[in-house]
């Protein structure tokens, strides 16, 4: 299954013109700053916004196609709105039943109780919306979109609205739906943390326009695209949990092409996990120092180096199967005679768990 | 204070009048909804033009509406020459066209509250339910209607304590004719005129505690809609 988009939006200020094959299973993020056309994007895909010669086909249901316009209210969609956006003349349950009710029987795949169970809100079920904290809104209208059984999930911003503890309590929900839903979702944000967390795919929207789009292990080391080039630039890691260390209370993740060190995690054996390296932390030797504290030193092979502002430089590395990114200052790289195809020791001074 | 209460021909202005203005904000609920509703979500850019028209009875004397309305619907208006020409009972003078007065002269203060009710929902809930598998028709039962309770809730009790007040569009194309279009506010008028002051103090007493108690009960129960959704 995948999904073929192609719209072209003319609004005041912008013009959305897009083309894109999604694939059809996974977290999709839209990435880009505000007003690039993110949302109009989102909202192209529902149906909510009209465009004249716009094609959409989502797997094997063809939602747009010239005149051929599948009103929203006929597409078997989810859609999470910034805001909660509850109906506030019923109470949590029927917001919950709003949706459900409006469902074949023969289409319920999702049932109620599991979108309950998924987002925990069992018991806010017989509450009035207006009873709920912003971070509890949010998750009742994840479960409603989730409970009419979509064929994919769209959703907008769903924690722009909220402050970081609220950000911090939703964020756990939306991990465990990448890994319960068989359901494609395509996740509109601004944030590269949510996205780093959360999705498989990314798309970048500049000015209404395609930037590039590709798996986000890809997409986090490409130097040409601005998202290296943030303060938080990084790679995620695919690895997984190989063993404790229970003399020095640490856990040892396996990846690709070594192993990373890290204080221990209540994880068993054999679990996967995410991780996040960042460029920042990050430093490179010429030799393999074995006079340091660092615990995670790989060799590498430098494939790439450009600047990053005037003092820092961003380097590309291949250590192994897997990519990793440095930003060290120009000066050192200088120091250091860096270039394309040296060999150099990536020592990783810390590494994010992500889930 | 006279010691008569009300005489029969005061209770029967009194059952018109309530008949009437109970008739016509009927009408208007269900003409002035789909109106509201559509100049709440119009983009129409002469909207203002149509928005004017419905205020209209809001700055006009009820005569000049009146006189316009008996000109059109007696024998020699446009309508009143319909009426003949297919057969129909002339309209001026009737109960009947007293109720298409009073819509005309009511109009504003069913739909601006209806207006404003439906424009302060915004699109969100609706297009929230469009997401949720609901047809138009669905999500203006389902949610507009329920939301917007409050403006129904003002709009009729606005609309029937209005009608109830109409003094001169009745006198103009109702004439006063008891049993058929004689209403309260012309009955009380007559009894001043014959110096029947007790009359008219039962009569105006009640017209002002029922219109105080129509409106304070609209304050109250809006003000728990609020309430309960804020």
């Amino acid at each position: 299954m995948t999904i073929t988009a192609r719209f072209r939006i003319k609004r005041k200020n912008f013009v959305l013109d897009v083309d894109l094959n999604l694939p059809g299973k996974g977290i999709t993020a839209v990435f880009g700053p505000s007003g690039c056309g993110k949302t109009t994007l989102l909202r192209a895909i529902a149906g909510l916004e009209k465009c004249r010669h716009g094609f959409l086909r989502v797997g094997d249901m063809q939602w747009q196609d010239g005149k051929h316009f599948v009103p929203v209210h006929q597409r078997s969609l989810g859609y999470v709105f910034q805001e909660a956006s509850l109906f506030a003349h019923l109470n949590v349950r029927r917001n919950l039943e709003y949706g459900v009710k409006r469902v074949p029987v023969s289409q319920r795949k999702v049932s109620m109780d599991r979108a309950i169970a998924l987002l925990g809100i069992e018991p806010l079920l017989e509450r009035r919306t207006n009873q709920l904290s912003g971070g509890e809104k949010q998750r009742v209208a994840i479960a409603r979109a989730l409970a009419v059984s979509p064929r994919i999930l769209l959703m907008d911003e769903p924690l722009s609205a909220l402050d970081l503890t609220r950000k911090q309590e939703i964020m756990p929900y939306l991990e465990s739906l990448h890994d319960e839903l068989d359901i494609p979702v395509i996740y509109v944000s601004h944030s590269l943390d949510e996205v780093v967390r959360l999705a498989d795919h990314l798309v970048l929207l500049e000015e209404g326009k395609l930037k590039a789009a590709g798996p986000i292990g890809e997409m986090l080391s490409r130097l040409d695209l601005p998202l290296a080039h943030s303060d938080d630039a990084g790679v995620i890691i695919q690895g997984i949990v190989a063993g404790h260390d229970d003399d020095f209370d640490l856990t040892y993740l396996d990846f690709p092409s070594g192993r990373f060190s890290v204080a221990r995690k209540a994880l068993s054996v054999g679990h996967a996990v995410r991780l996040k390296v960042a460029a920042r932390d990050v430093s490179l030797t010429l030799e393999y120092q074995s006079n340091t504290s660092i615990l995670n030193i790989f060799p590498a092979t430098i494939e790439e180096i450009i600047p990053d502002g005037g003092a820092q430089v961003m380097v590309r590395l291949i250590a192994g199967e897997i990519v990793m990114l440095s930003r060290i200052t120009r000066k050192s790289a200088t120091l250091l005679d860096l270039k394309l195809g040296k060999k150099v020791y990536a020592q990783v001074k810390s590494v994010v768990l992500l889930t | 204070m006279g010691t008569m209460v009300l005489s029969e021909s005061d209770l029967i202005a009194l059952v018109i009048t309530l008949k009437l203005a109970g008739i016509t904000t009927l009408i208007l609920l269900l003409l002035g909804t789909p109106i509201a509703w559509w100049m709440a979500r119009t983009r129409w850019r002469f909207k203002f033009m149509l928005e004017a028209v419905i205020a209209l009875p809001l700055v006009l004397p009820p005569t000049v509406l009146g006189f316009y309305l008996l000109v059109a619907l007696g024998p020699h208006g446009p309508l009143g020459g319909l009426m003949d020409w297919l057969g129909v009972q002339r309209l001026a003078f009737t109960f009947t066209g007293l109720v298409i007065g009073s819509v005309f002269y009511s109009m504003p203060f069913v739909i601006q509250p209806l207006q404003n009710a439906f424009t302060a929902i915004g699109n969100r809930p609706l297009e929230v339910a469009a997401t949720l598998g609901a047809s138009p028709l669905d999500r203006f039962f389902t949610v507009a209607v329920p939301l917007a309770r409050s403006g129904f809730l003002t709009a009729t009790v606005l609309g029937f304590a209005h009608t109830v007040g109409e003094f001169g569009v009745v006198l103009m194309i109702g004439g006063n004719i008891p049993g058929e279009t004689q209403v309260l506010s012309i009955a009380i008028y007559d009894h001043v005129e014959a110096l029947e002051y007790g009359s008219a103090h039962w009569l105006s007493g009640g017209l002002l505690v029922l219109s105080f108690l129509m409106l304070m009960s609209v304050y109250l129960l809006n003000r728990r809609f609020s309430v309960v959704q804020s």
